[in-house]
């Protein structure tokens, strides 16, 4: 009779630890602060919960959303790509530069839309040799190459624009499919295929196998230097997704598009419970992470703070969500 | 070969044991060294084909511009020796800058507005350091967030007005040194912020080259458990470094904002990157432990020289990023190579 008592114990002790580790998960802990934030914001603004609204913010957070799916494979492998905003700029002149009927090229727009995007996947495969091949450390390699792509855009381009693109190209910016922005459904399949990827396959495993110990992955049979490459290569790539979605949602191209966008990516990723020393992180966390920080802009702004004043709010809750984290993980044991 | 330990400012004890020929080698090979090279060689290239370039107007306006930048790198320097980072610093200058216009136009005594916003950017740095030292957060993390407050609060507070009609005493930049005759030399008068950048740059250097403090950040820097282990209080030295760190950029957004007649109440765009690109390019390893204070200056100077450059040799300024971004991958593969061949 003791034995079955204490098994029974042992069993309930089990499920409250399992049950209070769960609740103790960065990605709960977000989201029980986002659920907060959207009744406090509700109630700031009877706008704020409404379809059209919501709808809406998903059309302004595509862009920030790809990069940010990407940054967190790349900060799980303990790596860092400040040039994304860069690239975004790059592939946004390339596509305007390529299309433009008065200018040089004039080619169809497709085409110039696969040269935007090859010239994108090309940006970050760079990126990725010169980590890799050359040894340079990511933080320094993207710094480099955010000045050198974000300069490549403002030579190419002069600083002049390109706009009046035909009415079919706004179709993945501004129009919609059943019912809900276009660019969504694409973010949506992303996330998707991110996720999978990252938590169901050998590859994604072996991203966290790189972050956590890079020599330990090596010498299990890892090919890191290959999947280093692959990641930053994807990471070029979804920025010039991006580059795409915004070109087509803002109808002009120019070559400051997408500064600052590095950071807003991170900072998803960062809130999202992705350590910042790799290692540790998910999909799931970088989106609640990114959904967030879209859902205080707007709801922030539609109860009368400005702009700037809701960067404040961000930043503020970006270092708190990292202290409140490391707080926790310290009294749940790890530290 | 062991020509170890190139740069100038790293605590080395080869230098004593060997000939004058291989010291000289050291030297010679040094970043600082290079980078002069790099400097002189501009100025004899781009001043050949168009003689302007060397008027001493615009040599002045070359070392003139960008020496709160260099200023701003003396401090970043010592951040990134200890291995951290501070992506804050150009939306701090810009805060700095704002409170010491609005202290000038508001009747307050010149010199507590260049002393308060110099203070105020050690305050802030301390708090950064706290955060990154004892609250255990990523440097990065903490200067992306201050980033995002600083940012943003800067507009918030003051709207985006503009600053204008300081008093005739507060430009403090726009002061030169007495013109002075030595010798039957004429000394042309030099631009305080050139003084400034060239007095803090080798206090800095001096300092972190002798003072048990200065070297203890390389310790850190190099190998935090070594440090540990001898004795250094690691988190002690990461809050000094922040805490000069804020101390310069104060003294930067003071050169800044006193070299304007308009302050703009915004954050300079990619000031920071000028400053990290200063200390990267002028040989400070961005892992941690190795770089001096006079590369960073020498950087901050040919980076000025470059965009100057650009515009007599009838390049358009707007590839000067792209320039900039060359460059730093440039410097960084030849001190990896360096570092490679020297360990073989």
């Amino acid at each position: 009779m003791t034995t079955t008592t204490h098994t029974t114990d042992d069993s309930q002790e089990q499920m409250s630890s399992r049950i209070r580790s769960f609740l103790l998960r960065q990605e709960v802990i977000l989201l029980i602060i986002s659920l907060l934030a959207v009744m406090f914001l509700a109630f700031g603004s009877d706008r704020f919960l409404t379809t059209d609204n919501l709808l809406n913010q998903g059309r302004l957070l595509t862009e920030i959303g790809l990069v940010a799916l990407s940054m967190t494979f790349i900060i799980i492998t303990g790596g860092i790509d400040l040039s994304v905003g860069s690239i975004l700029g790059l592939c946004a002149i390339i596509l305007g530069v390529m299309w433009d009927p008065n200018g040089a090229f004039a080619l169809p727009l497709e085409v110039a839309v696969v040269i935007c995007l090859l010239v994108g996947t090309l940006a970050g495969f760079v990126n990725g040799l010169i980590i890799v091949r050359l040894g340079v450390p990511p933080l320094i390699t993207t710094l480099a190459t955010l000045a050198l792509y974000r300069g490549l855009a403002e030579g190419i381009s002069q600083a002049r624009s390109v706009r009046g693109y035909p009415e079919e190209f706004y179709v993945l910016g501004q129009g919609e499919f059943l019912g809900v922005p276009t660019q969504l459904w694409v973010l949506l399949i992303f996330c998707i295929l991110t996720a999978v990827i990252l938590s169901r396959t050998i590859f994604g495993r072996a991203i966290y196998a790189i972050g956590n110990n890079e020599l330990g992955a090596r010498f299990s049979g890892v090919p890191v230097g290959r999947y280093k490459i692959m990641i930053y290569t994807f990471s070029g790539f979804m920025a010039a997704m991006a580059a795409w979605i915004f070109v087509s949602r803002v109808s002009t191209t120019r070559s400051d598009m997408g500064s600052g966008l590095e950071l807003d990516a991170i900072a998803a990723v960062v809130l999202g419970g992705t350590s910042i020393f790799g290692g540790s992180g998910s999909i799931i966390g970088t989106i609640i992470g990114f959904i967030l920080i879209q859902l205080l802009k707007n709801g922030l702004a539609l109860s009368g703070v400005t702009t700037d004043g809701t960067i404040v709010v961000i930043g503020t809750v970006l270092i708190l969500a990292i202290l409140i984290n490391n707080f926790i993980q310290r009294r749940s044991g790890n530290g | 070969m062991t020509t170890a330990a190139p740069t100038l400012g790293q605590p080395t004890r080869l230098s004593r044991s060997r000939g004058l020929a291989s010291r000289f080698l050291v030297f010679a090979t040094s970043q600082e060294f290079v980078l002069l090279l790099v400097v002189v060689l501009l100025f004899a290239v781009v001043g050949n084909t168009n003689p302007r370039y060397l008027a001493e107007r615009n040599v002045l306006n070359i070392f003139n511009g960008n020496a709160y930048i260099a200023v701003a790198a003396v401090g970043m320097t010592m951040v990134i020796i200890s291995r951290n980072i501070d992506i804050s610093v150009g939306s701090l200058i810009g805060v700095l800058g704002t409170v010491s216009g609005s202290l000038a136009i508001n009747g307050y005594p010149i010199w507590s507005s260049w002393l308060v916003p110099i203070l105020l950017g050690g305050v802030v740095g301390a708090v950064i350091g706290f955060m990154v030292a004892y609250l255990r957060i990523p440097s990065i993390v903490v200067t992306l967030g201050l980033l995002s407050i600083l940012k943003g609060g800067l507009i918030t507070v003051t709207n985006g007005a503009w600053i204008t009609d300081m008093p005739d005493t507060y430009f403090l930049a726009q002061m030169r040194t007495p013109e002075i005759s030595l010798l039957g030399i004429n000394i042309p008068a030099i631009p305080s912020p050139i003084v400034i950048m060239i007095v803090l740059t080798l206090l800095a250097a001096l300092w972190m080259r002798y003072s048990p403090t200065g070297r203890a950040i390389y310790a850190v820097g190099g190998n935090a458990e070594a440090a540990r282990l001898s004795g250094i209080s690691e988190k002690r030295i990461i809050m000094t470094v922040f805490i000069i760190n804020g101390l310069c950029v104060g003294i930067a957004a003071v050169l800044w904002a006193t070299q304007l007649s308009i302050i703009q109440s915004t954050v300079p765009a990619g000031l920071e990157l000028q400053v990290i690109t200063s200390a990267v390019v002028g040989g400070v390893s961005i892992m941690g432990g190795v770089g001096t204070t006079i590369g960073a200056m020498l950087a901050a100077i040919l980076l000025s020289a470059i965009n100057s450059a650009l515009v007599f040799i009838n390049v358009s300024p707007y590839w000067f990023r792209a320039v900039v971004g060359v460059l730093i991958l440039i410097t960084v593969l030849t001190d990896l190579l360096r570092r490679r061949r020297t360990q073989a």
